[in-house]
């Protein structure tokens, strides 16, 4: 079975919008990037439902509302930047930049399919406004410290944010970045840890503990907060907080549940490459329009 | 020591390589050069000096070198990394063929003290494989220059006139200049420093002058030796190998890295699949290193004068 929805493109939020209004447009968002980003991987047969569903909030938040980043301002060196550390959560990050009105929406169709510009893990090479090619876990903080370097160089107020899994923060290169953030005090950097605890193939607590991740990340150097990765209105007021009056990189540990907010999905281990059959997409639409 | 050597002066390629990035950093302020630690082993302490602000210097962590140096160019950055050729290549594999290469980013990897150069310090800091592995990476540039000449116009090549990863050797191991001054480098261009239609020697880097002395002990017994200098492993210089093979019949090629897999890997591979012929391939066997300096570990697996001039005889007996 085949499903299709439409997915608008929403933009950016606006200046003249009450608080209220920007929470609202970034809520509305993140409900109809999931609905279409479930269909995608549904009918592509591929994808990574859990991990995307567990950032879709964080993305939304960015590109609706925090990043400086428009069709307008794409090739722009002083633009913000945002890596996909993550990059098996493509499908979400395509969806979102397409509502953001950064990729074309009827692209989202080829979603992994041949010669398609969306691949399994971003390509920058195939899409503009994905800014570092990721896939295997760790690339993505080392190359942010490296964009952060040289927004500090040029004297430029652009910040650069990238978004980690936190089974991913076992690969040692992150710690090699985190280290050095701290040494160059890279306040235009924030780093968002995806804290679902949920890895391919099971917690990460019964893999490789991270805890406590929060005093790592202070032992490392980095001004730490904690967020619900599903309250758009913390993650704004965690967002708007960076650069960090203390000079510091931020570390945002987002609080996630796996596959959020579908009740089969959420919090379950199963759901990181696991494919929704025909009842299950159905079941899921359902539960994300009442949700509207 | 062979007679080539002992009649010119000879020089540590690192100097040529501070000298040009300090030229191109004066010429453009994007220039920026990511070290590991090893400003002193990169002879970059006047770069440093002269522009304290685009020397970043990462420590001890090669991953997050190569990764720093993707995002400074993301950044509107040109980044050159210098780092030990063994560490480089192994260590941060994974991000030079991901964050460099398959992301096609303007990045200049360059590998410092390659080869056998810490000879008595072991296999862990022999970078035998690199060329091997930096050839097989789809979009990368390799480049083993043979003297400080080469060293500069590759390097500046490198960074002015292309855009795409690079991997530069920058060897220590001192070597006689062999370009003339107003060289000019040119990707996938060998040149033909020897003339000859008995056999062809195809090397680069360190081996190019052992490469040519053997050529004239070869001239002594009336074997006419072809010497192609061939900095350019990939693109290779695929005209003057095909034309080497057809008009000579028979190819040495001679590196310090493994015999298979890097220079001599290339060329046998094309003449295998164009114009089949006898290709003996000299550099290390397929065995990590005895204990012993770069010199002797050259001498000991015939990377040298007197191994390719055996290697010529027994091809030509």
């Amino acid at each position: 079975m085949t499903v299709s929805v439409e997915l608008p493109v929403l933009g950016r939020t606006t200046p003249d919008m009450s608080r209220e209004e920007v929470i609202a447009h970034i809520k509305e968002g993140a409900r109809l990037i999931r609905r279409k980003d479930l269909t995608l991987v549904a009918n592509a047969r591929m994808g990574h439902l859990g991990g995307e569903f567990s950032i879709t909030d964080v993305l939304a938040t960015l590109y609706l509302h925090i990043l400086n980043v428009t069709p307008e301002n794409l090739h722009d060196p002083e633009r913000d930047r945002l890596i996909l550390s993550k990059g098996h959560a493509a499908c979400a990050l395509y969806t979102t930049l397409a509502a953001a009105g950064l990729l074309d929406v009827a692209d989202l169709e080829t979603f992994v399919q041949p010669e398609s510009r969306l691949n399994g893990h971003p390509n920058r090479l195939y899409v503009d406004a994905v800014e570092a090619n990721t896939g295997p876990l760790g690339h993505g903080l080392p190359i942010a410290v490296g964009q952060a370097i040289a927004a500090q160089l040029d004297g430029s107020p652009r910040r650069v944010f990238v978004l980690t899994g936190d089974g991913e923060l076992q690969e040692g290169s992150n710690w090699e970045a985190l280290m050095f953030a701290a040494q160059r005090g890279l306040a235009n950097l924030c780093v968002v840890a995806d804290r679902n605890r949920l890895q391919q193939g099971a917690t990460t607590e019964d893999t490789n503990d991270l805890t406590p991740l929060d005093d790592k990340a202070r032992a490392f150097g980095m001004e730490v907060v904690d967020v619900d990765a599903h309250d758009i209105g913390a993650l704004l007021d965690a967002f708007a907080a960076v650069p960090a009056a203390s000079g510091k990189p931020t570390f945002i540990i987002a609080h996630s549940h796996k596959g959020h907010p579908i009740s089969f999905m959420s919090d379950a281990v199963a759901w990181h490459h696991k494919l929704p059959t025909d009842a299950e997409v159905e079941q899921a639409l359902a539960e994300l329009e009442a949700l509207a | 020591m062979t007679a080539i050597a002992e009649a010119n002066p000879l020089y540590d390629c690192r100097d040529a390589f501070a000298d040009v990035l300090t030229e191109l950093g004066e010429a453009d302020e994007r220039v920026v050069a990511v070290v590991n630690d090893s400003v002193g082993s990169s002879k970059l302490g006047g770069f440093a000096k002269r522009f304290p602000e685009r020397i970043i210097n990462v420590g001890i962590a090669e991953q997050n070198q190569v990764g720093v140096a993707a995002g400074l160019e993301g950044g509107g950055r040109l980044p050159i990394v210098s780092c030990a050729g063994s560490f480089l290549s192994a260590r941060a594999m994974e991000q030079v063929k991901i964050d460099a290469a398959y992301s096609y980013r303007h990045m200049v990897l360059t590998a410092q003290s390659p080869g056998l150069a810490y000879g008595q310090l072991g296999s862990t800091h022999h970078s035998a494989e690199d060329v091997a592995w930096m050839r097989v990476i789809p979009n990368m540039t390799v480049i083993v220059p043979a003297d400080p000449v080469e060293t500069a116009a590759a390097v500046r090549w490198a960074v002015t006139e292309h855009d795409g990863p690079v991997y530069i050797r920058i060897s220590r191991m001192k070597v006689p200049a062999v370009h003339a001054d107003d060289y000019v480098f040119t990707p996938g261009r060998a040149t033909t420093l020897r003339d000859g239609d008995d056999l062809t020697i195809i090397t680069n880097g360190t081996v190019l002058h052992r490469a040519l002395a053997a050529a004239d002990a070869l001239a002594q017994e009336g074997i006419r030796a072809r010497v192609l200098s061939m900095a350019c492993v990939k693109p290779l210089d695929e005209d003057a190998v095909l034309s080497a093979a057809r008009e000579t019949g028979r190819i040495i090629t001679a590196e310090e890295g493994l015999a298979a897999g890097g220079l001599g890997g290339a060329v046998a591979e094309l003449v295998t699949a164009n114009q089949p012929v006898p290709v003996k391939r000299i550099g290390i066997p397929d065995t990590f290193a005895p204990t012993g300096s770069e010199g002797w570990l050259m001498d000991h697996w015939g990377i040298s004068a007197d191994g390719i001039t055996a290697a010529a005889e027994e091809l030509l007996a």
